[in-house]
């Protein structure tokens, strides 16, 4: 039985750890330590805050290696990591200290910031809460995703699979339950960490809009 | 004063929507702020403004301010300037004083309420008085830079800090490593409602910029910020002189403050001494509010520059974006924040590289308004009143639940 989708809504304050580092080094052991909301925060806050931009560095560790240590190898080796292919934030920071450790067994270089350019460690605490909006076909689904906060976009395609332990994004999965597989597969093939939320929205609209004009 | 429904046009019907939910989840939770001052000050003016948009999303917050004599004012002085890295004495009976003050006022302050927030230096000793109450949730919001604090005037407060559940800063670098209390993270914002922001008649820019006999026809380049050292004003005028060889454009260094401040009076004078030779150069002493006017040279401008050699958070950068102005600015503080390199304004370390970004937005008018317009966009997402109503209400909330992810 199709019981509707009901929209979420999520909110991030931010977190100061105290922990700021100067060199790759030091990235490496604060990464290695820092709780995983940290790693979380670094890689997925700049999807909310920028999401009228095109695509930026899709985490703050390879802005910082590139734009202020100037190490564009290692910077590109951080963009480079395909974070949609990762299940769970443990696996994407062992990817990043895996990085971080195979260059530094390779070069050692004295690389350090200028003072007041240290990379600073935060964490987030998210709230979730629920929305008064419940979408019961494809038509409103498409209607409602017009209408809904940013971040209610942004909670049901990253939170629910990267923190909440999804499967996959929340859309695909309800798409599923009414039987639409072929759509339920083509938004979860959309790379949200390489497009903006609001373009992310209107490709979601389109397509759930053509499919809904077949039925 | 604006109601909470005038920004829903400004940033959505849902961003307003959403913080009536948030604000739902705070029913019957009393909110006491504590500062040192009703008028005057960039903390008094947000909380004149916030207070009663949050009321109105039904939220029981307060508003009340500690009293004390000129001694006590001239400490706080002191240790806002010591706080900010100025080599400032703060004697043994200056503490006896600071002290006694804040214990006079924990008695005659209301007090009350399920949260207190505490508003920087001035009022930090009330925390001595919690047990006072029944269970109360307690939080120190430090709105100054204590980047490079005198380190005895950081010990002598650490105690109170620690004392408290939460410390609030605008910019990762203000939070201290070695304060032992969870230190969270909250930009200040700029009200697109107020005199300094709201949308201005045309009339009114004009009016304003021949008042000071500026053209409107060639380009303006504009640094609003007062006159002091620290702003660099005579790196700006270097820049504009680089930039004069190949663009005749026009210079405005707009501001105020330097009436009591002898530093900043030879700093006002040497520019206008400058000026004189170039009538292109235009310096404004604008006196206490002139915020229309600010608002209007900022409108006018073609390019703005923040040339700082120190800055706190850079709220005129966050003004100027907001007007959808290309804007070039020093790298410090919390600009960083608030500029994406050649997304949303162009970040600078030099006068050479100032000059060099000026003539590529001049040469360039697409490319620089195309700056302006992200550099609103991420105003309006990032800096505008209504997130930090919804970083408020989340702080409350984060008082109330543990861990990474809270259901409410």
């Amino acid at each position: 039985m199709n019981e509707g989708f009901h929209f979420y809504t999520q909110y991030s304050l931010v977190e100061l750890l105290g922990i700021n580092v100067k060199n790759p080094q030091e990235l490496l052991d604060g990464m290695k330590n820092v709780p995983i909301s940290s790693i979380y925060y670094h890689t997925h806050k700049f999807l909310q805050q920028h999401h009228y931009l095109s695509p930026l560095p899709p985490n703050d560790f390879a802005s910082w290696l590139k734009d202020i240590l100037h190490m564009e190898r290692l910077g590109e080796a951080f963009l480079g990591v395909d974070t949609i292919s990762f299940k769970n934030l443990e696996d994407l920071r062992s990817e990043f200290v895996r990085i971080l450790e195979e260059h530094l067994s390779r070069d050692n270089g004295r690389y350090e910031c200028p003072r007041g350019y240290e990379f600073y460690f935060m964490a987030c605490q998210t709230f979730v809460l629920p929305t008064p909006y419940v979408a019961h076909n494809l038509r409103e689904f498409a209607e409602i995703l017009n209408r809904i906060s940013i971040q209610s976009l942004y909670f049901h395609i990253f939170e629910a699979r990267m923190r909440l332990g999804g499967e996959e994004n929340d859309f695909s999965a309800w798409f599923k339950g009414l039987g639409e597989e072929e759509l339920a597969a083509e938004i979860s093939k959309l790379d949200p960490y390489n497009t903006n939320l609001d373009n992310m929205r209107k490709k979601i609209i389109k397509k759930v809009m053509s499919r809904a004009k077949d039925r | 004063m604006p109601k909470i429904d005038d920004y829903r046009s400004i940033v959505g019907e849902d961003e307003i929507n959403e913080l009536y939910l948030l604000a739902e989840r705070l029913k019957g939770k009393a909110v006491q702020n504590i500062n040192s001052t009703s008028v005057g000050g960039g903390v008094a003016e947000i909380l004149s403004r916030m207070v009663p948009l949050l009321r109105e999303l039904g939220v029981d917050y307060k508003w009340g301010v500690i009293k004390g004599d000129e001694k006590f004012f001239s400490i706080t002085k002191n240790i806002h300037n010591s706080m900010h890295g100025v080599d400032t004495e703060i004697k043994d009976e200056d503490w006896k004083h600071f002290l006694e003050v804040n214990r006079q006022n924990a008695e005659e302050v209301d007090l009350s309420g399920d949260v207190v927030i505490i508003h920087d230096p001035q009022p930090i000793a009330l925390i001595e008085k919690r047990n006072d109450f029944p269970p109360q949730k307690w939080v120190w919001r430090c709105h100054i830079d204590i980047t490079d604090p005198q380190i005895d005037v950081l010990n002598f407060l650490r105690p109170f800090i620690q004392k408290y559940d939460r410390a609030v800063f605008s910019a990762p670098s203000f939070a201290k490593k070695d304060l032992n209390i969870k230190k969270m993270l909250i930009s200040p914002s700029i009200d697109p409602l107020s005199d300094k922001n709201k949308e201005l008649p045309l009339t009114t820019i004009d009016s304003v910029v021949e008042r000071y006999g500026i053209d409107r026809d060639r380009p303006i380049v504009t640094q609003i910020s007062r006159f002091d050292k620290l702003k660099d004003p005579s790196g700006v005028v270097e820049v504009y002189k680089k930039v004069k060889r190949h663009f005749d454009c026009q210079l405005v260094l707009a501001g105020g403050g330097a009436t009591d401040d002898p530093e900043g009076i030879m700093v006002l004078e040497k520019i206008r001494t400058s000026a004189e030779k170039d009538e292109d150069i235009h310096v404004i002493y604008l006196p206490p509010s002139s915020d229309i006017e600010i608002n209007a040279l900022q409108r006018a401008s073609t390019v703005i520059l923040q040339k700082s050699l120190r800055e706190g958070f850079g709220l005129t950068v966050t003004e100027a974006l907001w007007k959808a102005k290309p804007v070039i600015a020093s790298a410090v503080g919390g600009i960083p924040l608030q500029i994406t390199h050649k997304h949303s304004g162009l970040l600078t370390y030099s006068i050479e590289g100032t000059a060099y970004y000026l003539k590529e937005l001049l040469n360039d008018p697409e490319y620089a308004g195309r700056l302006g317009v992200n550099g609103q966009e991420n105003v309006r997402n990032n800096f505008l009143i209504t997130r930090h109503i919804r970083d408020n209400l989340l702080l409350i909330l984060s008082l109330y639940h543990e861990g990474d992810i809270v259901h409410l």
